[in-house]
């Protein structure tokens, strides 16, 4: 069946409930979703709101939980032939291209307020005098810590970058520890894939459980320090465009370093089933592609966010 | 599920769970094209309340924030709504039929892009009748209109746009993957029609923008919701950082809405011309040049909300650019016409009438380009004539042109000619009255979105809004041709058209469920 480069087997199902109900889930989630947000604006009780969205978002997941399976248990019979593979192999890159997009939209924003917005607004450049009209006393510094109005976005009390750049301030830096960690990650998630193609199912689950700890572990750091942001910088999602940009850079990676940490973790389980042969895996392949993909963003963030 | 695999030629399923579940693309491309044109009567609709409000100077109908809202609304819905989704209806139906394909390449996704949609647009819609009023912040949505004094319905919003987007994306990846990875053995790349390749271009542009518009949204809904400062000032934000990110994903996307539209006129004019597309590989370099330059210009948008004259000169030149490869396009459809044996069917009078208004639409766009001139133009009535010109005459025409040209493969009928050319003419005749006016009324310095106006416009906004009732007026006679067309008529040939070419055109009219289970034999593909 799943004969090398045919074009005469192409697996096309013929009916399916999935998609339609995922839709129903899909749209459940975000128009729950909107009414809890709005509701919260306006002061009302937010919890049927909440229900609605939890309920779609229980559909939503269930679904998707039963297309992979169902996906799963069609290449385990056979009905995928080399042709439908590429399909997927195509479908994934090209997903993870969009989310390179997504990301790109808010590194621009960053670059676009870092390098033109708070300058201006400091008065110097091409449209400085938009700046010295409105806020003469606002002073463009990077990483904004007096805003123009500090009565409408409070002042966080310090920023989250690089304070001097000596190997003890860097030894209790925390974004530096994390970025060991998912790089190390990268690796290890690459020696799993070897284990796998060497058929050592032993090494496979030994190193994907290496990588999904580092996982967790970045993750728990980046609670701490969005913890410490809040409770001791005063650095929120209210105090100024400084904060904003870095809550959603960050927050958006660390959501894909946790999507992307539940996909290794699915891995785990499957790899520990039994699943995957050194020649068919591509489940695990495009949960390792996501992998060192939320590791690259990271190392922009690294770069752009924190360091300079 | 699993058994019936091996068993491709049987039909649909039976009763309307067929449509629920199937994951056929010609099922799912018959959905998209409805769909869309419920939409467009939607988005119709609105338009006429916009210009019977505007029929004569005073308030006369509707108050000035349903004004707002209509604009609004109006512009979401065609873009999003009609021409988008019927571009991937035509994309579903016909690609995997033209490269030789079963289906396309995840069926299973394809259904879920679609059915993502109604929701979408239902939700969307039903904010007009929440208490706070539809969105009235313009289908651009500028903050801090979009943001700080947005109505509270906002939220939904965002929300419609994410879940659109994600249709989007899903339905993009599913093409390319088809395009890349399910031609039959024999379709190289340069062998492919031109419809295919301008949507693998176009595929390329959603799945790089749609993220950004997503991006977009999410900076509004956390501005709104919590407290961040992307485009407010008075945090060190920038309201223009919105317009930079939103055109960033706008420019492209109006290349989206005329791609497709390049390829369907470039498999018409062919036809019905009875010669070979002039120029097939220049037509290939010049899509791709023109989705190359499409993520260079977007600030052409916003030239006169004060950026560094280095950014002026920059956008204006890179903008000019986009001249040398549509003057391509449109230099090889004449030159295909040049000698041929033409004759007029409906698709090919709607065909030329694209060219012809399409380049009018492009040269007011090149005005638009010029710097100096545009601070003039900007936000008047000329740039209202300009992009509904490219859309309305372009995209739109070229819908039905692919609309006429394929419905005897779809339904296995011939459409009524006569029909066809009444609604040809009532169009073209309406959308030049509905629009040239408009052109003046820029120039003489009316504003875009506003619902009432001075005396001095009053003459060319009353024949706009007379020529605004007759070409939407018209579209019904399309609804009464398809119906006829679908439940009965003269029988078409498997060719249906003489000067055809394609595989599309080997396989009986109507298209059989399933098509090139097998794929189809070597010799049936020739050189474009």
């Amino acid at each position: 069946m799943a004969s090398a480069g045919s074009h005469d087997t192409y697996y096309v199902p013929e009916q399916t409930k999935l998609p339609f109900f995922a839709s129903i889930g899909l749209f459940l989630t975000v128009y729950g979703l909107g009414n809890v947000l709005n509701d919260i604006k306006s002061s009302e009780s937010a919890t049927f709101s909440t229900l609605v969205a939890l309920v779609g978002f229980i559909i939503l997941s269930f679904i998707l939980f039963q297309w992979f399976s169902t996906v799963i248990r069609e290449n385990h019979a056979g009905m995928n032939s080399d042709q439908l593979k590429r399909s997927y192999v195509w479908g994934m890159g090209w997903f993870i291209f969009s989310e390179v997009m997504f990301f790109a939209a808010f590194f621009g924003a960053l670059f676009y307020v870092r390098t033109f917005a708070v300058s201006w607004l400091g008065g110097e450049g091409d449209k400085g005098v938009t700046g010295d009209i409105l806020w003469p006393n606002f002073e463009a510094v990077w990483p904004v810590i007096e805003n123009p109005n500090s009565e409408l976005f409070a002042n966080p009390h310090e920023a989250m970058d690089v304070k001097e750049w000596t190997p003890a301030f860097f030894a209790k830096y925390l974004p530096f520890w994390n970025t060991l960690i998912l790089m190390t990650s990268s690796v290890t998630v690459h020696f799993a894939h070897t284990a796998l193609k060497a058929e050592n199912r032993k090494g496979l689950i030994q190193w994907l459980s290496v990588t999904v700890a580092l996982g967790v572990i970045f993750l728990f750091l980046q609670v701490f320090e969005y913890y410490e942001a809040y409770a001791h910088y005063g650095l929120t999602l209210d105090s100024g465009i400084y904060g904003s940009t870095f809550f959603l850079l960050t927050g958006f990676h660390g959501f894909h370093v946790t999507l992307g940490t539940f996909m290794l973790a699915v891995m785990l389980a499957r790899a520990i089933k039994g699943h995957f042969k050194p020649d068919d895996h591509f489940g695990f392949e495009a949960a390792s592609w996501y992998w060192h993909f939320v590791d690259v963003v990271w190392v922009g963030l690294f770069i752009f966010v924190y360091l300079l | 599920m699993s058994a019936a695999h091996d068993d491709h030629h049987h039909g649909p399923a039976k009763g309307f769970t067929r449509w629920l579940y199937t994951t056929n693309h010609k099922d799912i491309g018959s959905m998209y094209l409805w769909f869309s044109f419920a939409m467009f009567l939607l988005g119709g609709t609105f338009a006429m309340v916009i210009r019977a409000e505007l029929f004569q100077p005073g308030l006369q109908l509707v108050d000035p924030n349903f004004f707002n809202q209509m604009t609004t609304m109006h512009g979401l819905i065609m873009v999003f709504g009609a021409v988008m989704p019927a571009f991937v209806g035509l994309a579903n139906w016909m690609i995997p039929m033209m490269i030789g394909a079963p289906d396309m390449a995840l069926p299973r996704m394809n259904n879920w892009s679609f059915w993502i949609l109604p929701f979408a647009f239902a939700m969307l819609s039903a904010t007009l009748f929440m208490e706070a009023g539809a969105p009235n912040f313009g289908w651009t949505f500028y903050a801090p209109l979009s943001t700080t004094y947005a109505p509270e319905t906002v939220t939904f919003f965002i929300f419609a746009v994410h879940i659109m987007g994600a249709s989007s994306i899903m339905g993009s990846i599913n093409i390319i993957a088809t395009i890349l990875n399910m031609r039959a053995p024999g379709m190289t790349l340069m062998k492919m029609p031109l419809f295919v390749w301008t949507w693998l271009i176009t595929a390329y542009l959603l799945i790089a923008v749609m993220p950004v518009l997503a991006g977009v949204v999410t900076m509004m809904l956390f501005d709104i919701h919590f407290g961040t400062s992307f485009f407010n000032a008075a945090g060190g934000g920038d309201p223009v950082l919105f317009q930079h990110v939103f055109w960033f994903f706008g420019h492209p996307e109006v290349y989206i809405m005329i791609l497709p539209a390049f390829g369907i006129v470039s498999a018409i004019i062919p036809t019905f011309a009875r010669k070979r597309l002039f120029g097939y590989d220049s037509m290939v370099y010049a899509t791709a040049s023109i989705a190359f330059l499409s993520f260079i210009v977007w600030a052409h948008h916003m030239f006169t909300v004060g950026m560094p004259i280095a950014g002026e000169l920059f956008f204006m030149y890179a903008t000019m650019l986009i001249a040398v490869p549509t003057g391509v396009k449109v230099f090889n459809w004449v030159a295909t016409m040049f000698r041929g044996s033409m004759t007029f069917e409906t698709p090919m009078l709607f065909a030329i009438a694209f060219v012809v208004l399409f380049t009018m639409g492009g040269f007011t766009g090149l005005m638009l380009a010029i710097t100096p001139a545009d601070f003039q133009y900007h936000d008047t009535y000329f740039v209202v004539a300009h992009f509904h010109y490219v859309l309305v005459p372009g995209a739109v025409f070229s819908i039905m042109a692919a609309t006429y040209y394929w419905l005897p493969k779809w339904t296995g009928h011939m459409y009524d000619e006569t029909l066809g050319k009444l609604h040809f003419w009532l169009s073209f005749i309406g959308v030049n009255i509905l629009f040239f006016p408009q052109h003046f009324l820029g120039l003489a310095g009316m504003p875009r979105r506003i619902p009432d106006y001075a005396l001095q416009f009053a003459d060319f906004n009353w024949i706009s809004s007379i020529g605004g009732f007759l070409f939407g007026a018209s579209q019904l006679i399309l609804l009464v041709v398809v119906i006829k067309c679908v439940k009965g008529g003269k029988k078409a040939t498997a060719q249906v058209w003489e000067g055809a070419q394609g595989l599309e055109w080997t396989v009986d009219s109507p298209a059989p469920y399933h098509t090139f289970a097998t794929p189809p034999d070597p010799k049936l593909i020739h050189a474009q």
